[in-house]
């Protein structure tokens, strides 16, 4: 094997369940991505669409959506980015776009496509706003990915690990002048330290990795809580939706169509191959292989995706 | 065993410490990892065998595993004997890990060696070796390559506080209708977090401490079916199945011991009560 040159994201986020980081070997590029776009979802929501692929030197691991929403006083940020670089590019789009103060930085879970990006915004001194299993997650797994992320990325490009300096247990709110965003912790779900975003104002829902759509979605939590954080967001009188990776903005809750499919068949695949007595290396290569060809970069997570759940399932 | 841990302690550091030995391997030509493999085998087959002779067993001994694990603290591993070969136990030795001797199963009077399946923790591209001992004390020996890495180290999985709270849970289940004299295939399943002692705290800097299963004892109507010496690299909430040979109907009964002295044990019908 040559010199790891990338670290693929599910090598990252899955890294707590142990998945090799120096998979893949491919030419490092010193290409960096240039400035950072955003749309306008929704009247002063800015999404940055991740590309869908893995973290790598070109990509600068701005793999996931993310962007700021602008108030009459203040801008919040969620998510910062994947990488030091990606949330400085997301910083200066900020300022291209206003002058407001930035109160507010969300980290929407412990993924390092998602949180990398905060160390940007330290100049700020945002409250850094994180569910209440963050820090312990942070905790367990922060170094593990800085390292990972910077054998990627190159030495200093990774980012510092910034913890959250107000925690949600239950609900939050922040106020940014004329708009109040509604902030939700979820129990154990995509990852076990999911929060979501709801902006009445605008009815948009910013739901982070909680909702994948078109990119094939990863489990590092518990399959059922998921489909539960599910159905409690479908509640969320919201009309749009951003997912953490796919398009900036979906129709809610018809957005969430597919992948309440994938978990419907993953659960009851996986269940119908542990009830059968199926071994785990045979329930990988033969569950959910009708969603294949609906998502981007399956076979890349689809057999951990199935371990978790069979190790979830074979408990019931 | 905790000889061979110290010996091997040097290792256990390096790998620990991170990725970059994983490049610094990578930069070696193919021949020459392969050497280093070879001198790596007969390192461990001097500490765990001394001089005793270990002949090829690949013929009927058979030991699989996915080429490339899809999760490295959670990789499958197969051990088969065909033929009738008496056997006294198996040994699963993970070359490359920092505790190499993965587990050590020793077959009693109501045991049956030809399957065994159990979930292994993998730091490194390395060999697994299966080691047969027949009840004439022969040794003979299979090998599977695997390309995994950073099994051991890895931060511990979202669950893990689930995990402690349901520490000790045992469940069995029978994988074939009952039949006396006939062997049976159960499942073994125990909640555990088997914490090797190499996912480091990152606030604190300190590692969590070792916690993980020691000996595992499985009896059939008080006869020994199959002992278990394991180590830290089994897989959290270990998952092992193996067959063993009811004469008639009664109770299977499971023990486990960890590191802590803590004991977990449960007692099953066989066959399984009906619903």
């Amino acid at each position: 094997m040559s010199h790891p040159a990338l670290m693929s994201r599910r090598e990252a986020l899955l890294a707590g369940a142990g998945v090799l980081w120096s998979l893949a070997a491919t030419t490092r590029s010193r290409a960096e991505p240039g400035a950072l776009v955003t749309e306008a979802v929704a009247p002063g929501i800015h999404i940055r669409r991740g590309v869908d692929e893995d973290a790598s030197a070109a990509n600068g691991d701005a793999i996931a959506n993310i962007g700021f929403i602008v108030g009459r006083n203040a801008v919040a940020v969620m998510d910062p980015g994947g990488s030091l670089s990606d949330g400085q590019r997301l910083r200066a789009r900020i300022r291209e776009v206003t002058q407001l103060p930035i109160r507010f930085v969300v980290l929407s879970h412990v993924h390092p496509d998602h949180i990398f990006g905060a160390g940007a915004f330290e100049q700020d001194r945002p409250e850094f706003i994180g569910h209440a299993r963050l820090p312990n997650a942070l905790a367990q797994r922060g170094e593990y990915y800085r390292r990972g992320l910077e054998s990627v990325l190159g030495k200093g490009k990774a980012g510092p690990v910034v913890v959250p300096t107000r925690l949600i247990a239950d609900r939050g709110q922040i106020d940014l002048g004329d708009r109040i965003l509604l902030l939700t912790a979820h129990p154990v779900a995509h990852s076990d330290c999911d929060l979501s975003v709801f902006d009445p104002s605008s009815a948009t829902l910013l739901a982070a990795d909680l909702l994948f759509v078109e990119r094939v979605p990863s489990l590092d939590g518990r399959l059922k809580g998921w489909q539960a954080a599910l159905t409690s967001l479908k509640t969320v009188a919201a009309s749009r939706a951003v997912p953490g990776h796919g398009p900036v903005s979906v129709d809610w809750p018809s957005g969430a169509r597919d992948l309440d499919r994938y978990l419907d068949v993953l659960l009851r695949e996986t269940r119908a191959a542990v009830k059968r007595g199926m071994e785990i290396s045979a329930a990988v290569a033969s569950v959910g292989l009708s969603e294949r060809g609906k998502w981007k970069l399956f076979d890349d997570y689809q057999g951990h995706n199935v371990t978790q759940a069979f190790k979830e399932v074979e408990w019931e | 065993m905790g000889i061979i841990r110290a010996l091997l302690m040097p290792v256990a550091l390096a790998l620990s410490a991170g990725w970059t030995l994983n490049a610094a391997h990578a930069a070696d030509s193919p021949d020459r990892e392969e050497a280093e493999r070879a001198d790596r085998w007969k390192e461990l087959q001097h500490a765990l065998f001394g001089d005793r002779q270990i002949q090829d067993g690949s013929a009927w001994l058979g030991i699989d595993a996915p080429a490339r694990a899809l999760d490295a603290a959670l990789v499958p591993v197969s051990l088969t004997v065909r033929g009738d070969k008496a056997i006294k136990g198996i040994y699963l030795v993970i070359d490359n890990n920092p505790g190499p001797l993965a587990g050590h199963f020793v077959f009693g009077p109501q045991g049956d060696p030809h399957s065994l399946k159990l979930r292994v923790r993998v730091n490194a591209y390395t060999y697994l070796h299966a080691v047969a001992e027949t009840r004439d004390n022969q040794l003979f020996s299979a090998a599977r390559f695997v390309k995994a890495a950073g099994g051991c180290s890895a931060p511990a999985g979202a669950d893990e506080q689930q995990a402690l709270q349901d520490i000790g849970h045992i469940k069995v289940r029978l994988m074939k209708p009952f039949a006396p004299g006939k062997t049976m295939e159960a499942q073994l399943m125990i909640r555990h977090p088997n914490f090797n002692g190499m996912q480091m705290n990152q606030t604190t800097r300190l590692y969590t401490p070792a916690m993980f299963i020691r000996t595992i004892d499985v009896s059939y109507n008080g006869a020994p079916v199959m002992h278990l010496d394991s180590d830290i690299s089994l897989s959290s909430d270990p998952v092992i199945s193996f067959g063993f040979i009811p004469p008639q109907k009664g109770q299977l009964k499971v023990l486990v011991r960890d590191t802590k002295d803590s004991t977990f044990g449960q007692s099953f019908d066989v066959p399984a009560p009906a619903g």
